[in-house]
């Protein structure tokens, strides 16, 4: 596989990550030799195992419908950039 | 009183020979004196401290004391603790004084032990070297120019450099037992679920698993009865029995099988590293226990197995970091998309957008199935090998790194080399299987290193048990720095 | 050229738990902004979700209801995205194995029936708001809604007009009303609807290419998008054009649908299983217990009406739209069992004519259906005629005299005169009285007739029974 700048300009978008030109040369560099150290994964066939996301077999708790929240909005909003009337203020959202 | 172990400390203060405050007064005045040397702390908080000991002291009054009751330990800096800054290595968080209170400082909290200060890390535990923390290096009390490791790095060189008697480490690759072998301390991971994960920020969800790092494997035991239990805020918690990890300790090792795996032994190891373990092993024979060769014929695909896991659920996990809600937002943007674009381009350090970036390519349309599918199925396979290695043997050692710490800048340009740090670690993390490190010398440049301990799921008292008694034997874990 | 419009909906139901899917906040509609945001909606660094068991049984009644499979187990995802809305960067839902898989919905548009199947509901949670007042040129984020369980129940393309995707909406709302999983109030957003529309010339298999239309908060604007949008996509083509797929969003002041997005700037959402949540595992014996707390379906509840009680298909369609109305109706009938027919026009008539012009619901009716029953009783044994019933059930709504019929009927003086003989007599006096009528009609003039009902209506203040009258009169005149 080899990845261009495109590439690691197109991720960074997706990523929401700004990237000018230079920095997505000097990152297309490493991600290739991190790719290439990847890329051993496929010389192993593993077409008859399942894919394992959790360390352990057990499932999924479930917790009672109850309310267990208080209201912390001022606290929580204590560490905001930006807020007012109670909301988050962001740059415009269009829609 | 620096160089007493956590066990004698607890001893002391049941014994009312010294109070709470006192000792965290002094560890306080240490930590003040000898940071900047080692820059083991991001923050430090005396007035948060000394109320906590206060609290403490009544508590022994009281007569409602356990083992940890008044015991300063070091909080890396991926825990949050309501009221404190917590900034998990990052300038995204250099702002971020925390609402709430990690299930594991709560632990903590509840037994009465000092949060003596939040301790430096790899920013967003990502790294092997302490060196991407935003808040500058870290040194490695053995020798100032080289690392301590990471991403604990912190924590290890604050417990090596005798300025707490315990510290909390959190470990994805290998980032308890890596700095822990580089600095010469004991820790351990322990099993996948058993230590809460809320309130701990997420590096990678299904590796991450917090665990204590000290001195030796008895004071391990001690912090390891604090932290964990059974969390109903973290949905991979697991509900257990309530064990004393310490209840075995004492017993004799004779008959244990030790499985040495073969391909930790090949190439990569140093010479020093090797010489070391042998030794190490020689004293297990010694203790009675016997060593036999097993094979982890998917070893070698640790690596690149974690480089495609982990980054991925990073990748994700780092998203909720947009200058929104909290954290760190830039000075000047033109839109919403720029704003979130700059902030997190400014707030993230290289290694951590390096990580985003190949979690959100391997998750990208495409390639999904090439690499996380992929890296999913050999996680399977690589959790096979260690199944049927238990099969052969009761624990399996190795060496914790392939070499002693490395200088200082030595591998920070070149990311591939730095990854493979964790070869011997990311095994534990991808299987969930408990691991630990335990100091067994010194190498080149009298660097010290690490014996690697893995166990089968659950034998956490066990794994402690085998590294106390060759702690009763060897006085490596006592060798000081200071 | 003849067009066939293909229509498939995806429907999110705000399911009525109190507290979150995956934290402990309330959901209470119209807290004031961020009160109800706690530090798991917010997404502060550390925290994590745990499931809601109530959002996971109404998600399972839903299946049962629609005679779904549940998948067991189920895997909960997430979806990737950045917006100001959605605090973690992802959404956690489901993405390869929903709880819900499979099932179906019958529909009936102008009597005919038509069953639209579902391909799967799965568990989400809510994005909060943005509200677009001027904050100083900035937008101001509310997170309580964050976090809400919702269910995404996701329709086959199988509709083919704006009315059968109305009329699919509109039973689905029901249905999830029905067995309580969601309130359905539309206002605050439990129940929206995103069409998906395509056109193809009538006769062609192949699918068109499909534009989704989202923000469908009213079945009136879910049939007037798909009309604005079939009609568009039909003069594109027509006029030799291709249709983009993309996202639309309804404005309904302009009654149109524009782009919101192009599938070519769509994100690419990088699902994965969320290492957070553990597969979720449904036990068939807690399937089994959900199977028995479910409520007499309205389907079955529809076709017992027309065997049991002969209703029409349309009235026992009209009785069974919402559970509510049905048990209404049915504890009226319960009572006379013989009157169904009776009682459903009542029902369908003055009650619902009254509750609408109310604005209030069945279940804040003032008539109780022991009430209604009670009057119903009355009129079909002859006590009031149809007209004096009318006055009755008024002041019945109004609550006077403790809602006692038979008091009512007396106070009001509202008994029929059935007694044969006093008619008799009554119809005697009003024919010598009336000659010249009476001489009308034997001569021929019908309306004669009507007019001495009248008279003889007249003298007993509308109290004779009319068939009585009828049948006396007829009786007198022909002798």
């Amino acid at each position: 596989m080899t990845l261009t700048v495109n590439d690691v300009k197109r991720i960074a978008d997706l990523a929401y990550i700004e990237i000018d030109k230079d920095e997505a040369e000097a990152t297309l560099t490493q991600l290739s030799g991190i790719f290439n150290l990847i890329e051993t994964m496929q010389a192993v066939d593993t077409s008859s195992v399942e894919p394992m996301s959790h360390a352990q077999s057990v499932v999924q708790r479930l917790r009672e419908d109850e309310v267990t929240e208080t209201d912390q909005r001022e606290l929580c909003q204590s560490i905001a950039p930006q807020v007012e009337a109670g909301l988050y203020l962001v740059p415009q959202v269009i829609e | 009183m620096f160089n007493a172990s956590l066990k004698q400390l607890s001893d002391q203060l049941a014994e009312k020979k010294i109070s709470s405050t006192e000792l965290t007064t002094e560890f306080l005045k240490r930590i003040k004196q000898l940071n900047s040397e080692y820059n083991a702390f991001i923050t430090v908080n005396e007035e948060m401290s000394l109320d906590q000991a206060r609290s403490a002291d009544q508590m022994i009054a009281a007569g409602q004391a356990s083992a940890l009751t008044g015991i300063p330990i070091a909080q890396k800096d991926i825990f949050c603790a309501k009221g404190w800054l917590t900034t998990c290595g990052s300038k995204m968080l250099s702002n971020f004084v925390s609402p709430y209170d990690a299930g594991v400082i709560e632990r903590f909290n509840q037994v009465g032990a000092i949060n003596i200060g939040k301790t430096n890390m790899d920013e967003f535990a990502m790294g092997s070297s302490n060196e991407t923390s935003y808040y500058g290096l870290v040194k490695n009390p053995w020798d100032l120019s080289a690392v301590p490791g990471g991403s604990s790095g912190g924590a290890a060189s604050a417990v090596a450099a005798r300025l707490a008697p315990g510290a909390t480490g959190t470990d994805t690759g290998g980032s308890i037992r890596q700095p822990a072998a580089l600095c010469g301390i004991s820790g351990i991971k322990p099993t996948y679920g058993l230590v809460s994960r809320y309130g701990m920020i997420a590096f990678a969800s299904s590796l991450d698993q917090g665990g204590p790092m000290a001195r030796s494997a008895e004071d391990l035991a001690l912090m390891l009865n604090v932290m964990v239990g059974f969390d109903p805020r973290d949905s991979t918690s697991l509900q257990r029995k309530v064990e004393d990890y310490a209840r075995d300790l004492q017993k004799p090792l004779s008959g244990l099988r030790i499985g040495l795996p073969k391909e930790y032994f090949a190439e990569g190891m140093s010479k020093d590293v090797e010489c070391a373990i042998e030794k190490a092993l020689d004293e297990y024979r010694k203790l009675g226990a016997e060593t036999v060769e097993i094979s982890l014929p998917n070893a070698s695909l640790s690596i690149p197995v974690y480089y495609v896991l982990a980054p991925a659920e990073a990748s994700s996990n780092l998203s909720r970091f947009d200058g929104v809600r909290y954290g760190h937002r830039a000075k000047s943007y033109s839109d919403l998309g720029d704003m979130y674009r700059k902030s997190r381009a400014e707030g993230f350090g290289p290694e951590v957008k390096r990580r985003i970036l190949i979690g959100t390519y391997v998750l990208s349309h495409g390639y999904y199935d090439a690499y996380y599918i992929k890296a999913q199925k050999l996680r399977r396979l690589i959790a096979q090998d260690f199944t049927q290695a238990y099969q052969q043997c009761d624990i399996i050692m190795g060496p914790t790194t392939p070499t002693v710490a490395f200088n200082l800048g030595e591998k920070s340009g070149d990311p591939i080399q730095m990854y493979l740090s964790d070869i011997y670690t990311s095994a534990a993390n991808l299987t969930g299987l408990p691991a630990m490190s335990i100091p067994v010398g010194f190498g080149n440049k009298n660097r010290p290193i690490g014996l690697h301990i893995i166990g089968n799921y659950f034998m956490e008292a066990q794994m402690l048990n085998v590294a106390h008694q060759y702690q009763q034997v060897t006085d490596w874990h006592l060798k000081s720095p200071v | 050229m003849q067009w066939e419009i293909v229509i498939g909906l995806e429907v999110h139901a705000q399911l009525s738990t109190r507290s979150k899917i995956f934290s402990g906040a309330s959901t209470a509609y119209g807290a004031a902004p961020n009160t109800q945001a706690c530090v798991i909606d917010l997404a502060l660094p550390g925290v994590l979700p745990v499931l809601n068991k109530g959002a996971v049984e109404r998600a399972i009644k839903l299946g049962l209801a629609v005679g779904a499979k549940i998948n067991s187990p189920s895997i909960f995802a997430r979806k990737n995205y950045f917006y100001p809305d959605l605090p973690k960067g992802y959404q956690i839902s489901q993405f390869e194995l929903p709880v819900v898989q499979g099932g179906s919905i019958r529909i009936q548009v102008n009597g005919i029936e038509k069953e639209i199947r579902l391909t799967r509901a799965h568990l989400e949670e809510d994005a909060g708001k943005s509200l677009h007042e001027d904050f100083h040129g900035m937008s101001g984020i509310d997170l309580n809604r964050a976090g809400t369980p919702l269910l995404e129940i996701v329709s086959e393309p199988d509709m083919r007009s704006s009315t059968e995707a109305v009329t699919y909406a509109k039973t689905l709302h029901s249905l999830v009303r029905w067995i309580g999983i969601c309130d359905g109030n539309m206002q605050e957003g439990s129940f929206r609807c995103d069409a998906n529309v395509s056109v193809r010339p009538l006769g062609s298999e192949k699918l068109g290419t499909r534009c989704e239309i989202k923000n469908l908060n009213s079945f009136r604007f879910l049939e007037k998008a798909i009309d604005f949008e079939a009609r568009r996509q039909i003069e594109i083509i027509e006029e030799g054009g291709t249709i983009r797929q993309e996202t639309r969003l309804y404005d309904a002041n302009k009654d149109e649908t524009r782009t919101m997005r192009t599938k070519e700037d769509a994100n690419d959402y990088r699902y994965f299983p969320d290492p957070d949540l553990l597969p979720l595992e449904i036990p068939s014996m807690w399937i089994d217990q959900l199977k028995a707390t479910l409520p007499e379906l309205p389907e079955a509840r529809r076709s017992r009406y027309i065997s049991e009680f002969g209703l029409s298909a349309y009235d026992a369609g009209v009785l069974t739209s919402t559970r509510e109305l049905a048990d209404y109706f049915e504890s009226t009938v319960k009572q006379l069992p013989a009157q169904a027919k009776l009682c459903a026009n009542w029902i369908m008539g003055e009650i619902s004519g009254q509750l609408n012009k109310e604005g209030i619901e069945i279940t804040d009716c003032p008539v109780a259906s022991i009430q209604l029953a009670a009057l119903i009783a009355r009129i079909s044994d002859g006590t009031i005629s149809g007209k004096a019933a009318k006055i009755v059930f008024e002041s019945l709504w109004q609550g006077e005299l403790n809602q006692d019929v038979d008091a009512i009927i007396e106070t009001k003086g509202l008994k029929q005169i059935s007694d044969g003989g006093a008619i008799e007599k009554l119809v005697d006096e009003v024919l010598a009285a009336n000659a010249q009528q009476v001489a009308d009609y034997r001569n021929g003039k019908e309306k004669a007739f009507n007019s001495l009902i009248g008279q003889i209506m007249k003298a007993t203040q509308g109290k004779a029974n009319p068939a009585h009258v009828n049948a006396i009169l007829k009786k007198k005149l022909g002798g």
